[in-house]
């Protein structure tokens, strides 16, 4: 009895070391913010409008195809990565997959004006423009039926690693990926991302161990609820497109994490094995001394 | 020599050449251990297990690592974790032992306080414990640094400048320290040396004096009773078990040991496996960036109630600039454990709980060392600076009574 009053206190301090060092300081550190919000509702968005994507093709030759690639479209890029990242700052993202892993909305109020949509009015004040200018003359209707457009081409299914390249490579590496060949690098330019955003955008290896993810679950969805004046753009990612991303990010970052969630339990039935059997040991030498 | 008769077993051909039965005797089956113990007995060997464990996994983690700035944080990220066959279990158990470890010296530590078992003869075995946990310190700390992390880079930073404020030699210390006017690539080779080398082998003749230091004294017991050792393991030997207030380290002592063994290693798995990031801190996978200083540079966990009591000053007093004093009560915070057999001026032996006095100051102790722990992690910023301020001094002044409150307590006793 005695021995588990002792144990009580030992593992009672314990814990509240714990709970001071971990959980309370990191909550003090890093305060909670508000959920991810895939509706997108602080901007003006579709309301719900239902374009024509005949229309919308139009339109989108009309009004997208000088900067943008559309692959699926038979419209290939124009220019290389270095080449496009000279001329816009930052590689112009191709058109083919955005209906799939973009809201709508958010499409809708990127067009409209891409800076407030994408939260960073802040870094085109005064001369500095964004590369994509406002759509804001245009009718909504028009604007919707682009969006129509854009969700008519783009391929049903993606894989995890098609999302992240889609919605992230153009300013982020993630050379875990192709550690050898490289071909996971930013595609835009080292030196022209770098004076684009005013840093270099970090290497995504480790984000998944070194962020978590309930951070990047907001983090993506709105940079600036964590970094407020960051140069990231908020990217409007829709729920499932964002899961993609993440899950990508732990493929890449900590690749045995199934092997480890399979290892671990056998080591533990190990050790309670081990301790069953060092108890009866213990019981049957201490019989003979008490 | 003596004439050598031909040996019937391998046994017996090395009882002839190294007298292994003798040996055996005395360090096993007939080194003596007090019978009235609790599992709080166990943490040496459950120390020995870990340090073990450390070993292992380091030589493994050695075979990939690659010490220098450039290769360092993808050879453990990426080479370690994701490449190499069960690179990531060695580094979680490595990670997760370094940190466990701190947590076990700590009760070991702080059960020999409450038991008494520093004083009256036992005062090396103390000293050589001390020393062991400053060993373990700087391998803790040189080993964190090997990442080469953000947390690694800060870390060592905010460490190595610390010894800037050493009188006159200061700045040049800081230099001769890191190799380098920054920490830079000399400063992780040398850190690598010392965690790989210098340190481990120090460790280890270290823990052989802290063995031979129980020899003479041994070990203590609950009720802190003296005991007649010789007349005790007659009577166990003559088979009078039940009575003899002693046991053989091996087989009983050890088979409590390995029962508590086998829960605290059921503990320390679930950790490596499940739980890991108490002990690798998340912001210590992005890599050292000098441009970028993390928003909070805290040490690890085992750390944070010195660093609190060195961050606990942080303004002027009476024209002395607040790193010095800081730096002056650090530099105390570290032999203030060390100093303790001869602060306690009580010449018996007791368990606290025996002692009135003594024991209210170690639970004050142990609850200023939780604070001073606790706020060491949270940003020095508003209030929290003020609570650090007072569990700082508060730490000094605990120490500063020990000498008065331990002869009062005497005294109530008449001695």
């Amino acid at each position: 009895m005695r021995e588990l009053k002792i144990l009580a206190v030992v593992v009672g301090l314990t814990l509240v070391m714990y709970w001071g060092v971990e959980p309370y300081a990191h909550h003090e550190m890093h305060p909670t913010v508000a959920e991810a919000d895939f509706d997108f509702k602080d901007v003006e968005g579709l309301n719900g409008a239902k374009g024509n994507a005949v229309n919308g093709a139009t339109l989108v030759q009309a009004n997208c195809t000088a900067c943008h690639s559309i692959e699926v479209a038979n419209f290939p890029a124009l220019m290389t990565n270095a080449d496009n990242g000279a001329a816009y700052g930052v590689v112009p993202p191709d058109l083919s997959s955005a209906g799939k892993i973009y809201s709508g909305d958010y499409l809708a109020a990127f067009i409209k004006n891409p800076a407030k949509a994408a939260k960073v009015e802040h870094k085109f004040l005064e001369d500095a423009v964004h590369p994509m200018p406002n759509y804001d003359w245009m009718p909504a209707s028009d604007i919707a039926d682009m969006v129509a457009y854009l969700q008519t081409i783009a391929p049903k299914e993606m894989s995890n690693k098609e999302v992240f390249t889609d919605a992230c490579l153009r300013c982020h590496g993630i050379k875990y990926a192709d550690m050898k060949g490289g071909s996971m690098a930013a595609q835009t330019p080292a030196a022209n991302i770098k004076a684009y955003m005013g840093k270099t955008p970090p290497d995504l290896s480790q984000y998944i161990r070194s962020r978590g993810h309930e951070y990047l679950g907001t983090f993506i969805n709105d940079p600036q609820k964590h970094l407020e004046g960051t140069a990231m753009p908020r990217v409007g990612l829709n729920e499932e497109a964002q899961a993609q991303v993440i899950a990508y990010m732990e493929d890449i970052g900590d690749s045995k994490k199934s092997q480890r969630e399979e290892l671990g339990p056998k080591f533990l039935i190990y050790m309670v094995i081990f301790a069953i059997f060092a108890f009866l040991w213990k019981n049957s030498k201490w019989r003979e001394v008490h | 020599m003596a004439k050598l008769t031909k040996a019937n077993s391998l046994g017996e051909w090395f009882d002839q050449r190294l007298n292994t039965t003798q040996f055996n005797k005395v360090m096993m089956t007939e080194y003596w251990i007090p019978k009235d113990i609790n599992f709080l007995w166990a943490m040496g060997v459950l120390l020995a297990t870990t340090f073990g464990i450390l070993i292992i996994s380091g030589i493994f983690l050695m075979m990939y690592y690659k010490p220098d700035i450039n290769l360092a944080f993808d050879s453990v990220n990426y080479t370690i974790m994701q490449e190499v066959a069960f690179g990531w279990l060695f580094r979680h158990m490595h990670g997760v032992a370094a940190s466990v470890i701190f947590l076990i010296i700590y009760i070991h530590m702080f059960t020999g306080i409450y038991y008494g078992s520093y004083k009256q003869g036992r005062e090396m075995i103390w000293i050589s414990g001390m020393l062991l946990f400053m060993t373990f310190s700087a391998a803790g700390f040189s080993g964190y640094m090997l990442p080469w992390g953000q947390m690694s880079y800060w870390a060592a930073m905010v460490i190595t400048n610390l010894f800037g404020g050493v009188p006159i030699i200061g700045d040049a210390l800081v230099v001769w320290i890191r190799g380098d006017f920054n920490v830079a690539d000399a400063t992780l080779t040398r850190f690598f040396m010392l965690h790989v080398f210098l340190l481990p082998i120090t460790i280890m003749g270290l823990i052989g004096l802290h063995f031979y230091t129980l020899r003479i004294p041994h070990v203590n017991n609950q009720s802190s009773e003296e005991i007649d050792y010789d007349l005790e393991a007659q009577k166990y030997l003559s088979g009078n078990k039940k009575e003899s207030k002693v046991i053989p380290f091996w087989p009983v002592f050890i088979s409590k040991d390995l029962a508590v063994l086998g829960v605290f290693l059921i503990f320390y798995f679930y950790l490596v496996f499940f739980h890991y990031n108490f002990a690798m801190d998340p912001v210590n996978f992005d890599p050292a960036d000098n441009m970028v200083t993390p928003a909070h540079i805290y040490p690890e966990w085992y750390f944070l109630w010195s660093y609190e009591v060195l961050r606990g000053f942080f303004f002027d007093i009476a024209g002395i600039k607040a790193f010095d004093i800081g730096l002056a009560a650090f530099g105390f915070a570290n032999v203030a454990f060390l100093l303790l057999p001869f602060l306690d001026r009580d010449p018996e032996i007791l368990p606290a709980h025996k002692r009135p006095l003594f024991f209210i100051w170690f639970w004050i102790l142990m609850a200023d060392l939780i604070v001073l722990t606790v706020y060491g992690k949270l940003p020095p910023t508003g209030s929290n600076a003020w609570v650090g301020f007072y569990a700082a001094v508060a730490f000094l002044v605990i120490f500063a009574v020990l000498p008065l409150v331990t002869k009062m307590d005497a005294k109530k006793r008449g001695k």
